[in-house]
């Protein structure tokens, strides 16, 4: 016959518990850090696009300067493959995060809008692509790794993409005026709706002839990396 | 907010880290115990046989048997019997030169396994503490006397001693000596709380009463070692653990070898475990009903479970990236310029990653007191790296093949 020790298992049970609260304190602890810094970065994004507004809005009358910054889609490029990464690892339910989405969702509307204003103003040609997720579509997973692929190669392509079904007015108003339907992967090219998933080649079709030359493979012979 | 990868790896790593913090609390409460010297004046030492069953073991017979008579022990006290369980090589030619030795007896019997090998000697010898020594081990001199130290304690029926790896030559017999530093440390721990589940082949020594009182081996599934230390555990009879007495023990170079080795332990472990089921949550049988064997099979499954889960996620990822490769005609020219830049972003900073470290960390620890207690000192070497990032790998593979044995009842062979 032999007597269990029960003091030795409550205090192995009571180390262990602080270890694990230890664990989760810290993981909280940096994870709120990381939300920090994404909000910093949104915030740093919108006082860039109300600058270039402003900017926009005193200069409208007179000259046409290029306004168009690249560097405010690399950032917004940024951004959202941290937001990504953010809803694989914390959950997509996460308060903090639909509030950034949102935030992020309202950015991209805003530039679009700018740059398309712009665009008209100064008679530039830029191609918009508005892409529309969700985050239980079987195929969208492809065709953001397309489009990823398509803005590496035509770097003045400006692409958006928005989760369809995010809880906003704007993004409710920007479906129902491009009449995006739910069959997920869309996208829309220069106000032209696709619903359904569309391959590379299918999709550099449909971009504007004047875009190609520049495509890497295609003057592969004279370009310079 | 933290991954919710499902609540059974919680679990699962919960308990696993229970268990190493059970360790660490055993290993202090008993530290001063470990420093106590494990020598004994000659008036005590008892009458010893050494049992050496052999099946076809030419190759090292001679180097045990020479390392046996070897032992610092006092010479009309020790008897070393050569069982040959009817080899099919020069096994039995080879021993008959230690016919007329003093301390040597030896015999042939027809081939029955074994413990068929092990009750033959048994019935023969009158010795008060009989031990075995597997034909392909070697014993450190000092190993016998160490051990014979602790039946001082009337109360002790079997001693297991530490198991080294006998030159460990190549990575695979590399990551088993840190394995076996492991088991030298769990070994010890297990013995302060009277949880000792193997009495392992290689020199582990029993009084002849505990023969008489509960019989002789069984076969026990190939793994008679396990099943008589169960035997003992039920019937109540402590045994020790001398983490002194050395015994160098020849690994599987290769692992088709140490595949078959492994699959005949963890089948005889859960075959036995079933065997003897009521030594579960059996409040005689202390720790090692109320936890040990309990977190044994638990660690089994979590094992095959994170296993399962982490192919099929890294399944899912290459599906992923495969399907994302076709969507652009496997053309990565414009990913070429693509540079990498390191942030602090993305590191993983999930609950079960701290715990993980933690854990790890614990497990290292332990790993180097076992390498202290073997070796006296502690020494990193590459093999720590080998064992932590190739064992994981190994283990469920044995681990997977005899729990399906058990499942369709298929028996497994020695070698």
């Amino acid at each position: 016959m032999q007597t269990l020790n029960w003091k030795k298992y409550i205090w192995t049970l009571l180390i262990t518990i602080i270890i694990f609260v230890t664990a989760i304190y810290l993981s909280n602890f940096l994870n709120n850090k990381k939300i920090d810094s994404l909000r910093e970065i949104e915030d740093k994004i919108a006082i860039d696009i109300m600058s270039s507004e402003t900017e926009y809005a005193l200069l409208a009358e007179s000259s046409c300067k290029d306004l168009s910054s690249d560097i405010l889609s690399q950032e917004l490029n940024a951004l959202a493959q941290k937001l990504t990464y953010t809803e694989e690892n914390f959950g997509k339910n996460s308060p903090d995060l639909l509030r950034l989405k949102t935030y992020y969702t309202l950015l991209q509307i805003k530039d679009y809008l700018l740059m398309k204003k712009i665009s008209i103003k100064c008679n530039t040609k830029p191609v918009f692509i508005l892409y529309f997720y969700s985050t239980d579509c079987s195929q969208c997973g492809e065709q953001g790794y397309v489009l990823t692929y398509l803005r590496e190669q035509y770097p003045n392509l400006r692409i958006y993409s928005f989760d369809y079904n995010l809880d906003n007015p704007a993004l409710r108003t920007l479906i129902s005026l491009y009449k995006v339907k739910n069959t997920l992967p869309a996208i829309v090219i220069n106000d032209k709706v696709y619903n359904g998933f569309i391959d590379k080649d299918k999709l550099t079709g449909l971009l504007p002839i004047w875009m190609l030359p520049i495509s890497p493979s295609t003057t592969s012979t004279t370009s310079k990396k | 907010m933290f991954i919710t990868s499902g609540l059974a790896v919680y679990i699962f790593i919960f308990i696993s880290l229970f268990f190493e913090i059970f360790l660490l609390l055993t290993f202090l409460e008993n530290k001063k115990l470990m420093g106590i010297k494990e020598n004994t004046s000659s008036e005590d030492f008892p009458t010893a046989t050494i049992v050496v069953p052999c099946f076809n073991e030419e190759e090292s017979v001679f180097g045990t048997i020479e390392s046996l008579l070897s032992l610092d022990y006092p010479k009309d006290k020790l008897k070393i019997m050569i069982i040959d369980d009817g080899s099919t090589d020069n096994t039995w030619s080879l021993i008959q030169r230690y016919k007329n030795h003093p301390n040597i007896e030896i015999f042939t019997k027809p081939n029955g396994g074994k413990h068929t090998a092990l009750n033959f000697a048994i019935g023969k010898s009158q010795s008060e503490i009989i031990g075995c020594l597997d034909a392909d081990s070697f014993v450190d001199p000092d190993a016998l006397k160490n051990i014979v130290h602790y039946f001082s304690d009337k109360k002790t029926m079997a001693v297991t001693p530490a198991i080294k790896i006998y030159k460990p030559d190549n990575i695979l017999r590399k990551i088993q000596k840190v394995e076996y530093d492991w088991g030298i440390f769990l070994r010890k721990m297990l013995s302060f709380i009277n949880a000792l589940y193997v009495t392992p082949g290689p020199f582990s020594f029993f009084r002849r009463e505990v023969f008489i009182n509960l019989g002789p081996y069984k076969k026990a599934h190939n793994t008679e070692d396990m099943e008589m230390a169960m035997r003992l555990q039920k019937h109540g009879y402590k045994i020790e653990n001398c983490h002194k007495a050395f015994v160098y023990t020849i690994a599987p170079h290769k692992f088709s070898k140490l595949f078959t080795q492994r699959l005949r332990w963890t089948y005889g472990f859960l075959k036995n475990a079933i065997d003897y089921r009521e030594l579960f949550f059996n409040k005689n049988q202390g720790n090692l009903g109320f936890f040990i064997l309990p977190i044994m099979i638990i660690s089994a499954i979590s094992t095959l479970w994170l296993t399962g889960s982490l192919i099929l996620n890294t399944a899912l990822k290459i599906k992923a990236w495969f399907l994302n490769w076709q969507a652009i005609n496997f053309n990565f020219e414009p990913f070429k310029t693509f540079h990498f830049n390191f942030e602090w972003f993305y590191l993983n900073t999930s609950v079960i990653t701290f715990v993980s470290l933690f854990s790890l960390t614990l497990m290292i620890t332990f790993i180097l007191i076992g390498r202290k207690l073997s070796e006296g000192k502690i020494k990193l070497r590459p093999e720590l790296l080998y064992f932590l990032f190739i064992y994981p790998f190994m283990a469920p593979t044995w681990l997977a093949k005899s729990v399906y044995n058990v499942l369709v009842s298929k028996k497994t062979v020695w070698r």
